[in-house]
Parts: C-alpha cells; structure tokens; sequence
C-alpha cells in the first residue's frame, strides 16, 4: 500500500493495478454490502411476526372425548386431529410389520399415551385435509383417515397406507399438562 | 458520441432487437453533462431515489395493512410492534415522505435561482409541477391511512375544501367521501390512490427526465454547452457526485429513522381516530404548512381555496411570467435579492401555518400570501425589464477556467 500511496492518482503500481481500481472496488464492495443489509428488513417482514410466533401453541381439554371419538382443533392456522383410539384400534396400529410401511414408523413412536392420537390434519400429498374425523365420515380402507383429493389412505395411526401421499401424517410437537388437557406447540 | 461497438456477443444480439445498451450508454454513461455544475444539482436525483425508497418500503407496509376504520389503526401498531423490523419500514416511509418534499423544495428553489425553467425547459418546469401537486394528494393520503386523530381530521379539513365550490360543492364532498362524513369507504379508496399515485409520479418522474435530456441539464451560469470543452460524460463524474449526495442524505435520513423518528410528526396521530372529537389545535404536515397559511389567510371560504390552489398552480407559470432572458441569478443583482426575500416569505408562510390563526400571525400570513403572489405577479415581470444584467462569460469552459474570481460575487 505504501507503494501506491507514492504513485499519482490513477498511476500504474508494480502489478498494474491503478489507486483508482482499489478505490472502485472498495466503493462497490461496500455499496453492495449496505444494499444487501437495506434488503433484509425488507425480506424479513414477510416472516411470521411476532403476534403470529405468539400464536403457535393451543391448549385443549380432552374430558369431553370418549372413547372411538374424535376432535378437531386449530393450531397454526391448520386443523390437528386429536383421536381417542379403541382397544382395537390400538391393536391394529401396532400388529402392523413396520419394515412393509410405506413410510416406515412404528406406533409407540408416534404417541405418548396409547389412547390418544394427536396429528395435524394435513395430508402429506398436497395439503388437503383427510375425512375421518366426523362419525359418518369414510375412514378409508385401514381403519384411520382418507383423503378424498387424490385418495390416499392413512391407518388407526395415521401413517401412509396406500395412495400418492409419501409420508405419515405429522405428529406435531405437543405434552400433556395432566391427564385431561394437552398443550399442543 | 460515437455508436459503442459491443463486444459481448450476448449484448450485441439483444442490442440489434432492443437497443436497451446503446440508450443506457447514451442517457446514462456518456451523456454529456455540464462541467459546473454545483451540488445544488444533485438534489434531482436524491429526490427519485427516494420516490424509489417510499415505493419500496410502502409496498411491504401494505402487505401489514389493513385499510378499514375498526383495523386501520391496530395493524399500524402491529406493524410496529410485531412484524419483524416493521418499525423500521415504517419510520423510514413516514421519514422519507418527509425527505422526499426537503429534495423536491430544494430543487425547486435550485430552478427559481438559476432560472432553470426557462426556454426550452418549459414543459420539463411544468411536469415538475405536476409532479409536486401529485405528491401532496399522495402525502396528504396516505397520512390519513394510520387513522389517528390527525390523519382524521386532517381528512376532514383537506376534503371539506371543496364544499367551497358554488353549487355542487356539497355533492362533490359526499362523492369525494363515498357517504355523509370521512369513513370507512373514504379510507378503502384514499388507500387505493394512495397506492396508484406514486406510479403515476414514476410516469411523470420518467417524462421529466424525457424532458431534461432533450436539451441536457441547465447550469449556475445559465448558458447553454457550446461544445465538448463544456461537458464532461454523465459516467463517472456525475455518478460519483450523485452517490456522494446521497451518502450525505441517508446520514441525515437514517439520522432521524434511527434517533428521532417522530420528529416531523404529530403526537395526536397516535391517538386513534374520534369522529366526535376534534383535536384543539390541527395542523398539516410541515410540508403543506406553507399552503395551508395562505388558505386562511384569505377570509372568504371560496377564495381561500382558490389562493392555494393558485399558490402552486402559478409556478406553471413562472416561465412566461419571468421576462429575463438571463438565466442565472448568478448574473441578476436584483433578481437575486427578490429571491431571498421569496424563501425568506415562504418560510415565514410555514412559520403561520403551525401556528393558530390569532393575533399577529393573522397579519402577518396576510403579508406574507399577498408577498408570495406579489412576487410572481409584479416582480418577475418587471425585475426581468428593469434589471440590468451582469455581463454573461463567453462559455462555460471560460467561466470554470477564469477560476474562483468570477464566482466571488455569488453567495
């Protein structure tokens, strides 16, 4: 540098770099840099805000499911089935062989008291929500949940069975507060 | 200038279908620009810079608001306390509406001085007007969309101006405010036009600039570029001095974004709109204080409305009204003072404007609407007769090369 400090403004240096030519790169390197952190905020807005993060969780009372029944609370904007499983249920969910599942799970890991099914409502394909949850509705061929827009079939814990779907329907993130109410988030 | 040959064979191809190089290397690089010009100049560019600013930063505060009266207000708070750096858009749009009127004055005053609107620069004068009057309806809308007290009555006030108009006054407010007051079908369409305005200024920003390189930028001497030893290329020189400029304005901008946000504002607006209380004590944007000083100035309802419009509508004029054929004040002794006393005048106009019409001020905001139109209708005119011109230099390269004597007597 100490070089180029002696030649004249827009003098060649040794190397053939001018004064000009640092000062140029310098000035663009610093003008793109302030450009690129002036975007960001611009960008960031478009993320969740804070009122929507402080949405994320739901707390829900379960004394009202009896067995076999079924609700359907919103979290996040999305629907999440929360399944009081029979016995029988139960039994059919965990004599599956896990290795034959399209999306390879096995029960225990997809629930923390037996009984209690919770999931989000979203098939996995694109995003409809799967029929099951009412008392009429069709449940699909394997007992669970059926997705009447391109006909995917989910089983007594809610895991891909047959159809385009290529994945289980999600577990969301959840614990149970005592033995009657949930904290879903 | 000579036709650049390009090199890159992908630039060459698109360039023989749509000449978008050889126009940005004529308009933008090699354009030739007056060698002396001072940095009362860079305030043009400043300016579109910020109308650049204001869209971006309003585009992403649209996404977060809500344009109706129950709502309006809350998701303006949300935007500030929730959505993620939202405070920081919204400052610098409520900041930048600000800054955007302290470039377009400044360049206002830079064409009275040196004359810049004078033949063939006419229509490129009368399109700035233009642009000026659609920047304060757009102002003046979107002020009203956050909905506090002040955007309100401010509302209010601005649209009752034209229940001045003899016989269908009234029926033009009730249109104007789709029902019998300011509500919420007012606040959907004044966010509308708020949102289509600042294309329309785009529009008018793009014919000023068609206007502008017709016949190139005037200069502090005011006579026309004879020749290359005139000019020098657009690219780097002016580039440079532009983006300097606007280092220096984003310092200050940013300045008040950052330390003091709400300094142009009023604490009223944070006050959510009352339609049955009226805050004690209304006052405009700084910007329109001016304006809004002559309108009350003038007793008669009708003819308040008509000075202000004709306060901005006359600089239309100005062209035709100004009788000099010298350009710069640099060279006008008397037209020089005149000016001064203008400034001075429309500062004091400002000054009335923030204050309640009572004692003095009634007065002197008299003075002061009868000097702003006096010095138009009867000064320009006959300073430009009367006054005896300093002599003009040969060429802008001789006035540059004669060195610092020649602009000693230019404050």
């Amino acid at each position: 540098m100490s070089d180029t400090a002696m030649t004249a403004p827009g003098g060649h240096d040794d190397d053939g770099t001018t004064r000009r030519d640092f000062l140029l790169f310098t000035t663009l390197t610093v003008g793109a840099t302030g450009a690129a952190l002036a975007v960001w905020p611009l960008i960031d807005t478009m993320n969740p805000a804070k009122d929507v993060l402080a949405l994320s969780s739901t707390e829900v009372d379960l004394t009202p499911v009896q067995e076999g029944q079924a609700i359907t609370v919103v979290w996040r904007g999305k629907p999440v089935f929360i399944r009081r499983r029979t016995q029988a249920e139960i039994a059919a969910a965990r004599s599956v062989k896990v290795s034959d599942l399209p999306d390879p799970q096995p029960d225990t890991a997809r629930v923390k008291q037996p009984a209690w099914l919770i999931l989000v409502g979203v098939c996995t394909h694109l995003g409809c929500i799967p029929l099951g949850q009412k008392s009429g509705d069709t449940r699909g061929d394997y007992g669970g949940w059926f997705c009447p827009c391109h006909g995917s079939h989910y089983d007594t814990s809610g895991r891909i069975r047959r159809g385009p779907a290529p994945a289980n329907l999600t577990v969301p993130p959840y614990e149970f507060l005592n033995d009657n109410s949930v904290r879903i988030g | 200038m000579s036709k650049p040959t390009w090199t890159n064979p992908v630039v060459r191809w698109i360039d023989y279908r749509l000449p978008v190089f050889t126009f940005a290397n004529e308009q933008l690089i090699e354009y030739p620009t007056p060698k002396n010009l001072n940095y009362w100049w860079n305030f043009g560019s400043l300016a579109g810079i910020v109308l650049v600013i204001m869209i971006a930063t309003g585009i992403f505060l649209a996404m977060h608001y809500t344009p109706h009266v129950s709502l309006a207000f809350a998701s303006v708070e949300r935007i500030m306390r929730d959505v993620n750096y939202g405070w920081l858009i919204r400052y610098i749009h409520m900041n930048g509406a600000s800054f955007f009127f302290i470039c377009v004055y400044i360049h206002l005053f830079r064409g009275l001085y040196y004359g810049s609107y004078k033949s063939p620069r006419e229509l490129l004068w009368i399109i700035g007007v233009l642009i000026i009057l659609t920047m304060m309806a757009t102002a003046f809308m979107g002020y009203v969309l956050p909905w506090g007290q002040m955007s309100f009555w401010g509302a209010t006030v601005i649209t009752n101006l034209f229940s001045a108009i003899p016989v269908v006054g009234q029926s033009i407010v009730s249109w104007l405010w789709g029902g019998f007051s300011v509500d919420n079908p007012t606040l959907n369409r004044f966010f509308s036009l708020h949102y289509l305005l600042p294309f329309i200024i785009f529009a008018l920003v793009f014919l000023h600039l068609w206007a502008l390189h017709a016949h190139h930028s005037s200069n502090p001497v005011g006579i026309d570029m004879k020749g290359p030893q005139d000019s020098i290329p657009f690219h780097p020189y002016y580039t440079v001095k532009d983006a300097f400029g606007l280092g220096v304005l984003m310092l200050v901008l940013l300045g008040f974004v950052f330390f003091a946000p709400n300094f142009f504002g009023e604490p009223d607006n944070y006050i959510e709109a009352n339609p049955l209380v009226t805050p004690t004590h209304i006052v405009p944007e700084w910007y329109l204080l001016p304006f809004y000083a002559i309108l009350r100035a003038i007793p008669n309802k009708l003819l308040g409305v008509i000075a202000m419009f004709g306060s901005i509508l006359i600089l239309v004029l100005v062209p035709w009204l100004d009788t000099s054929r010298v350009r710069s004040a640099r060279f006008r002794p008397v037209y020089r003072v005149f000016f001064w006393v203008f400034l001075l005048d429309c500062i004091v106009l400002g000054y009335v404007g923030a204050n309640p019409p009572e004692g003095y001020f009634i007065t002197v905001g008299q003075l002061a609407t009868f000097w702003y139109f006096f010095h138009f209708v009867i000064v320009l005119p006959l300073v430009g007769w009367l006054e005896r011109p300093r002599p003009l230099p040969d060429s802008i390269s001789a006035s540059v090369m004669a060195g610092k004597g020649k602009e000693a007597g230019h404050a």
